[in-house]
């Protein structure tokens, strides 16, 4: 396959010397080695993949990971279990609630401690509003990367008034912060609850919009269909879980198989796809929207009376005002601010449906103030290492869609 | 493979003759694209019009003086224990003898100093203050800056100032008259 080019031979394609030897031209096979990434516009984060080519066609790739690893998991065992919430939003930071909710359900599972369920709600709502946000990128950004950038524009618009909702509950838009041990750290306002119903009754028309625009598209089918199958099998042995599964067939869904935050309360679809291509997983996402739109709606219309937050004083942070009145208030305020607080011993796992897919948190906990080890099950990481085998013989142009189908962010491969 | 009674097959690959003509794909998206042509924009034109942000926003901190302007803070060091970023620092000291209209309590921060490069502005220093002396004010962003001796804040730039008091208003308050419509209502 790997031919040694003989400059003196002249041969080389495209010259303007013509060839000395008789007879067609002898085209030299020989493999061109391209760098896609690691700072590459079309990679949509920093990884680094080194394709060999034939031409137009991926011979082989390998990958190189690592470029934004921030050491998280060891920063975590030096820092009291509230802190840690500031990391994980800095994983999968298109739908960083997700990840603060399954790491402060995480904590809760190892205290015992049961959360009420207005705060539970809150959590699905907020949950839900993240993936939504998280597949308008996926899909919007795949609309980039096919040549269409218009839908992925219009979208952006309803990712901004999420980004709205997640001012009024927490605060900041994109590194949320968002919860406390034990429950959020303040009830919905009236403003919130305003923002998310008028979000509910104006985003079918938007998402419809886009739909109409891009999937029965033939320009844009043309593109994804049979682009980067993956088979239900080598999937499920890559270990795939969230869409990307599903879009194989397999309609395995944590918030169903293992349902957590009241998720059992809620009617709603798994969508799966047929063979695991890229536009099964782009159908996948667009229908996920739509359910957890159904999910929000439920939330909203039942959202429950009644506490924001858990009875657990040595966890959760006592109210201003009682610091200043109540001696205990004050010694709990203290404690848990300085990380005096001994968890119990012991270790929990515990996943969340992220945006991506199953989002794991491996929890050790020796009886200090901090995590003894902490371990992130990361669903980019796993899909990434399957990027090879889904873009081998594919062209470069294929390459680039099937990456950000599968929704790869380089804040969670790395982590 | 079928695991639970709720999958729902979404994807449909054949194409009918309708969609497989490219022709009206294209009309359908240019169609589209005019619509918006003539709907409202979304844009805000943003060093002239500011969008209210909520009254819970995580901006510039700010360190609180009390009814008569004295300093709340005292150097307890609960915000610097708290910040995940390690970015407070302090130096406290004793009141001196004529100084209590300056310092509420006998102790006081003499330096304190935010890194404006490590903040992450997640609002716990917020939340452990035990005297309700740092905040992230809601209506004021930091500043961009350019050089490496502008981003550690000290009290000259912390401090609130008398004439300039920061109050966390409920949901009543408005930041500029010309606030687009997707924003806060006016409630």
């Amino acid at each position: 396959m790997n031919t040694v080019l003989d400059i003196s031979n002249k041969n080389i394609p495209g010259s303007d010397v013509p060839a000395q030897s008789e007879g067609p031209i002898q085209y030299v096979n020989e493999l061109t080695t391209l760098n896609l990434g690691p700072t590459h516009p079309a990679t949509h984060g920093i990884f680094q993949n080194i394709l060999q080519m034939d031409g137009e066609k991926i011979v082989s790739a390998e990958q190189t990971v690592g470029y934004i690893h921030r050491a998280f998991e060891k920063i975590a065992e030096r820092r009291p279990f509230y802190q840690i919430t500031t990391l994980t939003d800095r994983m999968n930071y298109c739908s960083s609630p997700i990840n603060n909710m399954g790491w402060l359900m995480t904590v809760e599972k190892l205290l015992g401690i049961t959360v009420p369920k207005r705060a539970q709600y809150i959590r699905v709502i907020m949950m839900e509003l993240a993936r939504i946000a998280d597949h308008l990128i996926c899909n919007g950004i795949l609309g980039v990367d096919t040549g269409a950038f218009t839908g992925f524009l219009y979208l952006f618009q309803e990712r901004e008034n999420i980004y709205e909702i997640y001012e009024e509950v927490c605060g900041a838009r994109l590194t949320t912060n968002m919860g406390r041990i034990g429950g959020m750290e303040r009830d919905l306002s009236p403003e919130a609850i305003r923002k998310i119903r008028a979000f509910i009754k104006r985003f079918p028309a938007v998402m419809q919009e886009f739909e109409k625009m891009f999937n029965r598209n033939r320009i844009f089918m043309d593109r994804v269909v049979d682009v980067g199958p993956i088979s239900a099998e080598r999937a499920l042995s890559y270990g795939f879980t969230g869409p990307n599964l599903r879009a194989a067939g397999v309609d395995y869904d944590v918030r169903v198989m293992n349902p957590y935050s009241s998720y059992e309360d809620f009617e709603f679809d798994i969508p799966v796809g047929k063979s695991g291509d890229t536009y099964d997983r782009f159908m996948v996402r667009n229908e996920e929207i739509w359910q957890s739109l159904r999910i929000i709606e439920q939330a909203i219309e039942n959202l429950p009376e009644g506490s924001y937050y858990a009875d657990a004083p040595e966890y959760y942070l006592p109210p201003k005002q009682e610091v200043y009145k109540n001696m205990e208030a004050l010694i709990y305020h203290f404690k848990i601010i300085m990380g005096e607080i001994d968890a119990p011993a012991g270790e929990v796992y515990h996943a969340v449906e992220g945006g991506n897919g199953e989002l794991g948190f491996y929890l050790i906990s020796d009886g200090g103030r901090a995590p003894y080890r902490l371990h992130f099950r990361r669903p980019c990481f796993i899909y990434y290492q399957a990027f090879p085998e889904m873009c081998k013989g594919t062209t470069l142009s294929d390459a680039i869609v099937i990456m950000s189908s599968l929704n790869v962010i380089a804040g969670e491969l790395d982590a | 493979m079928q695991l639970t009674n709720r999958s729902k097959q979404v994807s449909n690959k054949e194409m009918t003759l309708a969609e497989k003509m490219y022709l009206p794909a294209i009309a359908q998206g240019l169609a589209i694209t005019i619509k918006h042509f003539f709907q409202k924009k979304p844009t805000i034109q943003y060093p002239e019009v500011k969008r209210y942000l909520g009254p819970i926003f995580r901006g510039h901190h700010v360190l609180k003086r009390d009814e008569e302007g004295r300093e709340r803070c005292t150097a307890c060091g609960l915000c610097s224990l708290a910040c995940p970023a390690e970015a407070i620092s302090m130096v406290a000291a004793e009141r001196k003898k004529g100084e209590e209209n300056l310092y509420r309590e006998e102790k006081y921060a003499a330096v304190y100093e935010i890194n404006m490069l490590r903040c992450i502005f997640c609002g716990l220093c917020e939340e452990a203050c035990p005297k309700q002396a740092v905040y992230l004010r809601h209506d004021r962003f930091v500043p961009v800056f350019t050089e490496r001796d502008q981003v550690i804040y000290g009290k000259d730039r912390l401090v609130e100032q008398l004439d300039d008091r920061y109050v966390r208003t409920g949901s009543e308050v408005r930041a500029t008259p010309t606030e687009p419509t997707l924003s806060r209502s006016a409630t």
